[in-house]
């Protein structure tokens, strides 16, 4: 396929499948714009607890903010070894980046059921239903790229993921880098400026 | 070609039914577009004609308040995004190609996924008639009306799942579109050298991709209040009515420029062409089109005047909104001079482009009049405001979507259009146009408010009521006789590659193309190409050298039945299919992202 990109040159020198990734992103930056914006027109509106400063655990959300931000680093390991053609260690990143991807989830899904448990679910007030909807369409995305990023290990053990095949990576890692730099915002909005 | 073990067979029909399921060609997308979208334009049309008779007599019973409210609502979804918004992905898909000196979109797949999931989100929305339960908060769908407290029914869930639905098509295309003018353009195509059409395409998809994501997430806030209970639009938990209103116009008011930049382009092609002239101002005209599309995110507050947002904030929505106007008007000068002294020929594609000046003018005027705060407490929710958006909507949009369809017609279908009968369709569709909206301003004025299903005789409209809905009957007459025509040109009249003495790369081709579309990639040297008198080098009648062509993928369809699986099970509440609808659409993506396919 990558070939084929070598036939038709575009007009920008670029391949069009990074062009529309960064505009896919861009897309997103609204829908997330969007979600952080509902976030703060309502803080603070809730009519019934609990309240954020009740609930959420900054240390604990420090530790999967520091996983996430990790994991972004094993993805530029991993896309330089694919594209300098190291299958070991091209694998290793991979499946780094995606089990520090899977423990962010884990830690999601430890606090979102430690919420529940304290009284704090969906539809209790405007904070649960707009915490948990920002985290929660956050926390998709997170499981999309773990998902990715394991089909791409796949390939790997497949022996179809050489230097030839760097672009898919680098999709990948810019989804990836998005998704971690939404986090960011997500964690300093929600958890730090309460 | 990949040889990978997780191969799958590219299905190659190219006639049969087969191979318009399958297939991936541009050309072939956008007739589908256009059929599909064409069919819904009459669906929404119905639905506008038994509004119109049901207000044709004061206290008339032929529909019920219900059943109006739910026409009203599906007139103006369908309208605008099953029948405005596709009728140009139509030409997006057909023209912009040729325009560009490509072979084909940047994404073939991802271009016949668009179409799919259009048809059947369409079809879902439509659906809802069978349930007797059509959308019925109207095309914006305010909240708290929509609540469940007040919209028990699935009408509400139709609407909101139907939206999305169509929203995933319309980012996916925008993408698409965007990334094939950018970087597929021939050589020598600069950017300032685009044809005025593929420019205002380009503009038209960066407001897709930026504005859909913000309806979706209001639709998807309104989607979790009705599901699960949450209190996003609801007051006595805390919630803003008003955060309904300012996300959906904050997407709905660049929407107007979705559905109206496509055609302006359009006229910008059809003005030159029929008055042998180039387009006078043409950077003008490009840069005034981005002005609009940046101006266009800074006014979506004029909708909500009457929501009471204070002051200041009405004095600087205001403002944007008469400023918007100067660009607008800047266009409107460019087509009036780019006729003056030019050697006009009146055909069907030119009256229509002319019209489309004429009456957008008159909608533009009445749209500069709402801009301002005071005036426009009078006319909201009056059918002031109704005349307003058909004098755009029908008197811009449609009509240069039919200078559009009437240019390109030859170049589509290999024969010409009948003008003398697109000539009866013309003049019937202005006359009928404006006997049916033009007394509107009068009746909103006279304080006739909108989205009411019946009227008293004591408000003395009774008149202009009943010669509205006959304007509206000739509209939909003239509607007949464009599809008359259709059946009547059939092969009567060859176009020929060029019928009109055209200027851009598409006339240098035959009619219809051929599956490759050019035989050799052109070298562009000029923004006119068959106008300017540095020649281009002649494109050769037999391809030189074997063309590649995509091959059909079946993944695309897949994909999007998965999609509209899983809103029918979100719309029925049964888990499990809305759990298969998902597995469908994760099947076809690793299908096809792993099938043997070149574009």
């Amino acid at each position: 396929m990558s070939d084929a990109v070598a036939h038709h040159p575009t007009s920008t020198g670029l391949d069009s499948r990074k062009l529309a990734f960064w505009t896919f992103i861009g897309s997103e930056c609204l829908l997330f714009g969007s979600l952080i914006s509902t976030y703060l027109v309502y803080k603070g509106r809730s009519v019934t607890g609990p309240t954020p400063a009740e609930i959420l655990n900054i240390p604990l959300t420090s530790v999967s903010t520091f996983d996430l931000l990790m994991s972004s680093l094993a993805m530029v390991l991993a896309l330089a070894a694919v594209a300098r053609g190291d299958r070991l260690w091209a694998r290793v990143w991979l499946a780094t980046t995606a089990a520090l991807g899977a423990i962010f989830l884990g830690f999601q899904a430890y606090e979102f059921t430690h919420f529940v448990q304290e009284g704090l679910k969906l539809q209790t007030n405007l904070f649960g239903s707009t915490f948990f909807t920002l985290t929660g369409f956050h926390g998709g995305h997170v499981l999309v790229g773990v998902l990715w990023l394991l089909t791409l290990l796949f390939r790997s053990f497949q022996g179809k993921l050489g230097p030839d095949k760097a672009l898919l990576v680098e999709l990948a890692g810019l989804y990836w880098h998005f998704v971690d730099v939404v986090w960011i915002v997500i964690f300093t909005v929600v958890y730090l400026i309460q | 070609m990949a040889t990978a073990a997780l191969a799958i067979e590219a299905p190659q029909a190219r006639s049969g039914i087969r191979s318009w399921i399958t297939t991936t060609d541009h050309k072939r997308i956008g007739i589908l577009y256009g059929v599909t979208a064409f069919f819904f334009f009459l669906v929404g049309g119905l639905e506008a004609l038994l509004i119109r008779a049901q207000l044709g007599s004061p206290h008339n019973t032929l529909v019920s308040a219900e059943t109006y409210n739910q026409l009203f609502t599906m007139h103006g979804t369908t309208m605008v995004f099953l029948a405005i918004m596709p009728l140009s992905a139509a030409f997006f898909n057909y023209i912009i190609p040729l325009q560009i000196g490509a072979r084909d979109v940047a994404f073939p797949r991802l271009n016949a996924f668009s179409y799919w999931v259009f048809l059947l989100g369409g079809l879902f929305m439509n659906a809802s008639f069978l349930f007797g339960a059509a959308p019925d908060g109207g095309w914006f769908g305010y909240a708290n009306l929509t609540s469940l407290q007040y919209s028990p029914g699935l009408n509400i869930d139709f609407w909101v799942l139907g939206l999305q639905i169509l929203g995933v098509a319309s980012i996916a295309a925008g993408i698409n579109f965007l990334i094939t003018i950018v970087n597929l353009r021939a050589p020598g195509m600069t950017m300032m050298r685009l044809p005025v059409f593929t420019w205002m395409a380009l503009i038209t998809q960066f407001i897709i991709v930026t504005a859909f994501p913000v309806i979706t997430v209001a639709l998807v806030l309104l989607m979790f209040d009705r599901t699960f209970g949450t209190t996003f639009y609801s007051v006595a938990a805390g919630g803003d009515v008003l955060l309904w209103q300012h996300l959906f116009w904050l997407f709905g008011h660049p929407e107007v420029y979705i559905l109206i930049l496509p055609t302006m382009g359009m006229v910008s092609e059809v003005i030159p062409t029929f008055s042998r002239k180039p387009l006078f101002g043409y950077a003008v005209v490009v840069y005034s089109g981005l002005l609009i599309a940046l101006l266009g995110w800074g006014v979506w507050a004029h909708h909500m005047f009457a929501v009471g947002m204070g002051s200041v904030a009405d004095s600087v929505f205001s403002a944007t909104t008469m400023l918007i106007a100067i660009p607008t008007g800047v266009k409107i000068f460019n087509w009036i001079a780019t006729m003056w002294g030019g050697r006009i020929r009146l055909e069907t594609p030119m009256l229509f482009a002319i019209g489309f000046i004429a009456m957008f003018i008159i909608g533009g005027l009445s749209g500069v009049m709402h801009s301002s705060a005071p005036a426009d407490l009078q006319q909201t929710d009056t059918y002031f405001v109704v005349a307003h958006i058909h004098y755009v909507l029908y008197g811009g949009a449609i009509q240069g979507i039919f200078a559009g369809i009437y240019y390109w017609w030859p170049k589509i279908t290999g024969w010409k259009l009948n003008d003398g009968i697109g000539k009866l369709h013309f003049w019937l569709s202005l006359l009928g146009m404006n006997l049916a909206f033009f007394p509107m301003h009068a009746i909103g004025l006279l304080g006739m408010p909108r989205r009411i299903y019946t009227y008293d005789t004591a408000l003395g409209l009774d008149t202009m009521n009943l010669v509205s809905t006959i304007g509206a009957f000739i509209v939909g007459a003239s509607a007949l006789v464009f599809l008359f025509n259709t059946w009547w040109s059939r092969r009567k009249e060859p176009a020929g590659a060029d019928p009109w003495g055209g200027a851009t790369l598409e006339w240098t081709i035959p009619s219809p193309p051929p599956p490759y579309n050019f035989t050799a990639i052109p070298e562009v040297v000029s923004r006119l190409p068959r106008w300017s008198r540095t020649e281009m080098k002649a494109i050769p009648d037999v391809p030189p050298e074997p063309i590649h062509l995509p091959p059909g993928s079946y993944w695309p369809l897949v994909a999007a039945a998965g999609i509209v699986v899983l809103a029918t099970g979100a719309l029925l509440k049964a888990l499990i299919l809305a759990i298969g609808g998902g597995a469908i659409v994760v099947v076809a993506i690793f299908a096809w992202a792993f099938e043997p396919f070149e574009a």
